[in-house]
């Protein structure tokens, strides 16, 4: 069983001796995608990620259909994006780092900032110990303050109505303290979400004549919403071209190929940071088990799968070989399922659980100093409520 | 004697001085206009938003999770219905995050009818608010209430919507703030914007103490054995002089109870009260049909129902989509005096 790892635990690299490769093969020092390259070695890092990922992701829809869990939704095609995210965040508490309000479909974010999946599982499992919402929200709805993940929701787009709340906290932060000047927001949402208005407030909020903010805007574009295909609902052929308007710098990336993608969010990550100015950056990519398990969660086979290819670049590039790929893979679905095993056995909330943490405790409220303990005056309040 | 629209702003004042509020925004807010109703004149931190509702409630929530403590202004409550959904996650936050992450925002918006205001001016938004578990309601019916109010809203940690009584935002009030100046002539040349440019203008702030309306705490602005009268913002001062009118010509008291807090709300107080009358009104303007009043009915009944002498009631605005713009449309729509002195002496009047 794989021990339990800890937020504050780093997650360790590829291990020392599953980087062997066949004799007489010289390892690549990069890896290639037309004009742009990344270094063998992270591409492993990322390889490794996105396999852990997938393996959780797979256990979880498994979970779904198990009865050890009502509901999936996940982003199983989205790896590439997601982890190499994770990867470049600035983790970290409050203004001087960046702040995340992702959507449902991160997983692979969480877990590349060194997330342990029992984290994950918990929530999927409904216990009291899910630390993003004691059992309360849907999978993938994660929050985490440490991290300045704000709470994930359900209400597609919401998160771009909050994202120029964030960034600009940041701006006046960098102001302040010009050393720290480097948090930016990083607003996640898929491309049917783009026709809500809530991403034309991003937009506008974001690029404010002599207030513009530092958000980095990521549109995971898997050409469905739901079961609507995105060309009988949007006239435009690039979700990107609405930053045009705006004066936003924008570009549309293959978010299947995990070089062009490194690069891409490393362009506007240090765009935002450095020029404080919002960015737009759409990335098509694969939806591998369709919206969630209330369609099935059954693999589609159609889509082109971005682990897959990104596994057969690296063997064929020889910066990994088959034992490399099996022990990963081994490694990556035996810590899914100890997650999984561990969390099962987790208490679930007890009835008097329902009131907790929906208010703060205030000095300036004389009904509900500490927590809500039911309606005022209630004379069968919950004992240790509150 | 300050007018309400002056106490919310000198209340957003000494916030910005003393209780860390970072930003005062909305449409209009900032200068040159500082409000509609002038609440944010001269505020040192307060600018204008795009035309966005939504934007505004995100955006307060974003940077309320990024450490600063925000108030914003939806102009009129009636533009807060296209941001119910985030109304609703804004209250969630700190209970689906299981405790990470509070919300610390204050939502002003001005509420209910009076100002010949029509159809998407005079909405009146309490029974909404209510819907909003996670959130806290307050609405002041006098300026020195909606000054201790503000600062407990801007004190709360959690999100609190301040509704403002529309009708009432320039009546002065009959009890000075502290550290208001007793002249309101010169309250007014010292904060009042001046009619035209401002471009050079700067209020002078006269120096405002902290004054805390606790949250949840009612008054009992008149006492008697009679009757029980209900009410909050607007019709509180209708209730008021309706109860008085009765003392005088008949010697009849009436425990008349300003809510304040909506919610929570002060269930002790209004229990002791219906205990001792037997007899209950509720006043208020919003429609009848799932009104906040009927809320505290159903408490009412079920848990005084033997105290209860007669049936208790609630007078409320009618279930109409709209207050039509001709007079004769809000007259007959929103309880005025008349109403509300008809239902007390109805109340009074029914044998026990």
């Amino acid at each position: 069983m794989m021990p339990e790892m800890h937020f504050d635990e780093e997650q360790p690299d590829i291990p020392e001796g599953q980087r062997r490769r066949p004799t007489g093969v010289a390892a690549p020092a990069v890896i290639r995608s037309g004009r742009e390259v990344i270094s063998a070695e992270l591409a492993l890092t990322i390889y490794r990620q996105m396999v852990r990922t997938r393996a959780l992701e797979e256990r979880s829809i498994k979970m779904s259909k198990s009865g050890e869990a009502y509901f999936w939704i996940g982003g199983p095609g989205e790896e590439v994006v997601n982890v190499c995210l994770g990867l470049q965040v600035h983790k970290g508490e409050g203004p001087a780092y960046d702040y995340l309000h992702l959507h449902y479909r991160n997983a692979g974010v969480m877990l590349a900032m060194g997330m342990p999946m029992i984290d994950h599982v918990r929530q999927l499992a409904m216990r009291w110990t899910d630390p993003h919402s004691r059992g309360r929200n849907f999978v993938g709805h994660y929050a985490v303050k440490k991290w300045n993940v704000v709470p994930v929701t359900s209400v597609i787009e919401v998160q771009f109505a909050m994202a120029p709340g964030t960034a600009l906290m940041q701006k006046r932060h960098g102001l302040k303290y010009p050393q720290e000047n480097e948090g930016i927001t990083i607003v996640v949402g898929g491309e049917a979400g783009t026709a809500e208005g809530d991403f034309e407030t991003c937009l506008n909020w974001s690029s404010r004549p002599g207030n513009e903010l530092p958000v980095l805007m990521i549109v995971t574009n898997n050409r469905f919403g739901i079961s609507t295909d995105f060309t009988l609902v949007c006239a435009e052929k690039r979700v990107a071209d609405r930053a045009l308007p705006y004066g936003i710098r924008a570009e549309t990336v293959d978010g299947n190929d995990p070089v062009l993608v490194w690069n891409a969010l490393d362009r506007a990550m240090r765009y935002c940071r450095r020029e404080r100015k919002p960015y737009l950056l759409e990335t098509l990519v694969s939806r591998l088990h369709g919206h969630s398990s209330s369609s099935g969660a059954q693999r589609d086979w159609k889509q082109p799968d971005p682990l897959q290819m990104f596994e057969e670049k690296l063997l064929a590039a020889g910066a990994m070989d088959a034992n490399t790929v099996e022990t990963l893979w081994a490694d990556a679905r035996a810590e899914a399922e100890a997650a999984v095993a561990a969390a099962m056995r987790e208490p679930e909330p007890r009835p008097e659980d329902v009131y907790r943490f929906t208010y703060a405790p205030s000095p300036v409220d004389v009904v509900y100093p500490q927590d809500y303990t039911g309606l005022p005056g209630q004379k069968d309040a919950p004992e240790g409520a509150g | 004697m300050a007018t309400m629209a002056q106490a919310v702003r000198l209340a957003l004042h000494y916030g910005e001085e003393h209780l860390g509020v970072t930003d005062v925004f909305g449409e209009d807010v900032g200068p040159p206009l500082g409000g509609v109703f002038t609440v944010t004149q001269g505020l040192k931190t307060a600018w204008n938003t795009p035309l966005d509702e939504r934007g505004i409630i995100g955006t307060a929530m974003g940077i309320a999770y990024a450490g600063g403590r925000p108030v914003c202004e939806i102009q009129f409550c009636d533009y807060a219905f296209n941001v119910l959904d985030l109304l609703k996650i804004a209250g969630n936050q700190r209970w689906a995050s299981g405790g990470e992450y509070d919300m610390p925002i204050v939502v002003m918006t001005p509420t209910g009818a009076g100002i010949r205001g029509s159809i998407y001016h005079s909405h009146s938004f309490d029974s909404w608010a209510t819907r909003l578990p996670g959130w806290k309601i307050v609405m002041p019916s006098n300026p020195l209430d909606a000054y201790g109010l503000m600062l407990a809203a801007i004190l709360d940690p959690n999100p609190v919507l301040y509704l403002l009584p529309k009708a009432l935002l320039r009546v002065r009030g009959e009890r000075l703030i502290p550290g208001e100046p007793d002249d309101p002539e010169q309250l007014s040349r010292m904060i009042d914007a001046p009619i035209g440019d401002r471009t050079h203008w700067t209020p002078q702030w006269p120096p405002v103490q902290e004054y805390i309306v606790p949250i949840g705490r009612a008054e009992l602005v008149r006492q008697g054995s009679e009757a029980t009268i209900i009410s909050y913002g607007r019709h509180l001062p209708m209730c008021i002089q309706a109860a008085d009118e009765l003392t005088r010509q008949e010697g009849i008291h009436c425990d008349v109870i300003d809510l304040r807090s909506l919610f929570p709300y002060d269930w002790e107080l209004i229990s002791q009260s219906v205990r001792k009358t037997g007899r209950v009104l509720i006043v208020n303007e919003d429609t009848e049909v799932t009104n906040f009043a009927e809320h505290l009915l159903r408490r009412i009944v079920e848990e005084h129902f033997y105290d209860l002498l007669v049936r208790p009631r609630a007078l409320m605005g009618k279930h109409v989509p709209g207050i039509g713009m001709n007079q004769v449309y809000e007259r007959n729509s929103v309880p005025q005096l008349e109403d509300v002195r008809a239902a007390i002496r109805e109340l009074l009047a029914e044998p026990a």
